[in-house]
């Protein structure tokens, strides 16, 4: 991750296969870990909401990416999947008084479910195409929740939730959920990077890189793209039920088709097809917007009147925000994980060119 | 070399105590105010947001509030609920006293936060109408008519348009197929029984820019007695268009408070397409309040022009709307507890405080208690006519026991 490597000395199968095969790499991850397990008890609750955000999308991107990044498949209609999990999750922790251990990996397998259904057209078509199956996809989970009022609860199509209990204590505050989402983005992480080197994985890559190829040296494809939806949708749903704990309620209007283009944002930012681009995305996509508008809040006021600000704050942020992205993807169209890597590669031969 | 030192460290003092200086002064009371200029509402925000702010520069140019300033935060979201969250936790971190939300989902994404923080939240012309009852939200205030409310004010115009009676009438309900779209239901349902009035619904799926078939079907097949509708964004003036071109009669239509604008008229056509249309308001239309002249006052001392986000008053007069009615819960507060140094709870007991403040008709005459987070529901008819909204009612509410029984089984 953030390690820089000499040769390859590896004698044993097991280094090869190890995910960190450096002690500079265990170190880094360590630091990481420990800097994640300070950071609540140094840091005010808004930054914790802040990164609790960021949690929550990291896990939604990673999914994603498994499908568009990994597989080479293409959906817009994420944010449906993610709407799958909250109300699934939400009817079963309010009816059935379930706890979120149970909820949960419920609401992940409902949207795997689904996913997989709306996941059938790419046996067939790929692209643009596919792009637009999946939107039908998000457009009719979103009508089926508006209109099935056993589904959605009733006429606001919403359903409070309450918050998760651990040890019968119940989460509430910032500070304890950073905990009880800390602990799924983790998983969900590393599940990725194990998912993505196992047979599973490299299969999904085969698909991506070439299909008629990989159906040749024996792939599956019918079971592995289907595959892929279910993954993904899986940490869609994930994503819906953690968002449905920690704002308490289960409501599909935040899961439209915005929110599907947002996550697209993310991992085509962060960088298709890598687990660190993922988290990049999440981070960067949560974080620009805050970054952009504090700066103007703190330097604003040289430039412009105070009426004036409350305006351009959001539309400067707008412009900032849509250039910024054209930037980095035209400086590297991989994506922030590249830029990274090219950075790091630029370091590991300083201050030589080559 | 020492001198200059010695002459620098005096200017740092100095400086210093130029910094420290407001420290001395009264602290502000901050309010968190969510705005949306730039997302899927913003032809709201962009004269809803400014409307806000001028009202607040008004009281803060009298004095403010016992002495101490009010210092409106905004935060733009986007109409994105994680933005709000954000924003609300900044809000939280600067010490806000209330919360001016903004958006139904925002509004429920957040109504179990202001519970847990014990801080309130105003949600008016969205969010919920259960949220009135405030027994079951404590923390949570429409403080204007909720879509229920609106509902029963319409069917009510309907009545005495219709000359006091509803028998036999028809009654057609063409509506934004979104939850927010289909909360008034259960009210018209109930209203139709009690009242003997077959009423029929009319879906505008989104984003409802289309729905010829709708009012064909309202105009040619249906042929209602009155037609209630309950749109957003772009869909309003779409349906001034189309029932103009259907033939049905604009004077037999009453909107909902989110299709009855300056902006909804200009998008349909201008005011020749319109003439005869009828909108529901929370808040009183047009320039002629006094406060709004203070406004204009108050730039023209500062050698500034009106804003121009003043010409849309519906919006702009919303806007003043919110800031007055948390003013007034701010300075209940203040008188309350004799000082500046208010606490979200004492705000919260003063919005429950709220009565008899009118701002001379641009405010209901509103009376929020521990109960009635809505103040009462009231609203005011106005109809397009001759190049402005006209007001056609005063000051109503309609059917308040069955609203208020309603709210209590939580319909």
């Amino acid at each position: 991750m953030f390690h820089r490597e000499s040769g390859y000395y590896k004698t044993t199968y097991a280094a090869d296969m190890a995910l960190y095969p450096l002690p500079i790499a265990r170190w880094t991850v360590a630091g990481i870990a420990l800097a994640m397990c300070i950071a609540p008890f140094v840091l005010h609750a808004y930054y914790v909401s802040v990164i609790n955000l960021i949690l929550v999308a990291t896990v939604g991107a990673l999914g994603l990416n498994i499908l568009v990044g990994y597989t080479g498949q293409i959906s817009i209609g994420h944010a449906a999947f993610m709407s799958v999990g909250a109300y699934t999750a939400a009817n079963l922790a309010v009816r059935l008084d379930l706890p979120f251990w149970v909820t949960l990996p419920a609401g992940g397998l409902m949207a795997a479910a689904i996913g997989a259904i709306v996941g059938i057209p790419s046996l067939r078509i790929k692209g643009l195409y596919l792009a637009i199956a999946t939107l039908a996809g998000q457009l009719i989970i979103e009508w089926t929740i508006n209109h099935v009022p056993w589904i959605s609860g009733g006429m606001q199509a919403s359903i409070e939730v309450p918050r998760p209990t651990l040890f019968g204590a119940q989460l509430r505050t910032q500070h304890q959920l950073y905990w009880f989402l800390l602990f799924f983005a983790v998983l969900a992480i590393v599940g990725t990077l194990n998912l993505v080197r196992s047979r599973i994985g490299r299969a999904f890559i085969a698909i991506r890189d070439q299909d008629i190829a990989a159906e040749i040296i024996g792939i599956n494809i019918f079971r592995y793209k289907l595959l892929a939806f279910a993954i993904s949708s899986f940490y869609a749903g994930v994503t819906g039920v953690l968002y449905t704990y920690y704002l308490g309620i289960a409501n599909y209007e935040q899961f439209q088709i915005v929110t599907s283009i947002d996550y697209l944002a993310m991992i085509i930012i962060g960088g298709l097809g890598s687990i660190l681009g993922s988290i990049f995305g999440a981070i960067f996509v949560t974080l620009l917007p805050i970054a952009i508008r504090l700066a103007m809040e703190n330097w604003g006021a040289f430039l412009f009147g105070d009426a004036d600000i409350n305006n351009l704050i959001p539309n400067l942020r707008l412009m900032v925000f849509g250039g910024l992205i054209i930037v980095f993807l035209v400086l590297e169209p991989e994506g922030l994980n590249r830029l990274w890597r090219n950075i790091r590669s630029y370091f590991r031969v300083w201050p030589f060119s080559y | 070399m020492l001198r200059r030192l010695k002459l620098l460290s005096t200017a740092l003092a100095g400086a210093a105590l130029v910094l420290a200086a407001p420290a001395f002064a009264q602290k502000d009371i901050v309010i968190g105010l969510q705005c949306d200029r730039t997302g899927a509402t913003q032809t709201v925000g962009v004269f809803l947001c400014p409307g806000y702010h001028d009202y607040i520069a008004l009281v803060n140019s009298k004095g403010g509030v016992g002495g101490a300033k009010i210092k409106a935060l905004e935060i733009d979201h986007e109409y994105k609920v994680p933005s709000a969250v954000e924003s609300y936790e900044r809000h939280k971190k600067e010490g806000a006293v209330l919360i001016s939300l903004y958006g139904t989902p925002q509004t429920q994404a957040l109504t179990q936060r202001l519970t847990e923080d014990k801080i309130a939240g105003t949600s008016p012309g969205f969010g919920t109408a259960a949220a009135a009852n405030g027994d079951k939200y404590p923390y949570l205030f429409p403080i204007a008519a909720t879509y229920w409310s609106q509902a029963t004010g319409a069917v009510q115009f309907a009545k005495d348009k219709l000359g006091g009676s509803l028998k036999g009438k028809k009654i057609g309900y063409l509506y934004f197929d979104n939850p927010a779209g289909r909360e008034p239901l259960p009210v018209l349902e109930a209203l139709a029984k009690e009242e003997g009035f077959e009423m029929r619904t009319f879906a505008v799926p989104s984003p409802g820019v289309e729905m010829g078939a709708q009012v064909l079907d309202i105009a040619q097949r249906f042929r209602p007695d009155f037609v209630i509708a309950h749109l957003f964004g772009r869909s309003p003036s779409v349906s001034i268009k189309e029932l103009k071109r259907a033939g049905y009669p604009l004077s037999k239509v009453v909107s909902f408070v989110w299709g009855a604008s300056e902006a909804d008229i200009t998008a349909a056509g201008g005011w020749a397409t319109a003439e005869g249309y009828y909108g529901i308001q929370f808040a009183g239309v047009g320039s002629d309040y006094p406060v709004l002249k203070e406004i204009t006052e108050m730039y023209k001392k500062q050698g500034k022009p009106a804003p121009k986000e003043m010409a849309s008053t519906v919006f702009y007069n919303r806007g003043v709307l919110i800031a007055a009615i948390h003013v007034e819960a701010v300075r209940n507060a203040v008188k309350a507890k004799g000082g500046t140094n208010i606490t979200p709870e004492d705000v919260k007991k003063g919005f429950e405080s709220i009565k008899g403040f009118t701002l001379g008709g641009l405010v209901p005459p509103l009376e929020i208690n521990n109960v009635d987070h809505e103040g009462g529901g009231w609203v005011q008819i106005f109809q397009a006519k001759g190049g402005k909204w006209v007001k056609a009612t005063d000051w109503f509410r309609a059917y308040p026991t069955l609203l208020r029984k309603m709210l209590a089984t939580g319909a």
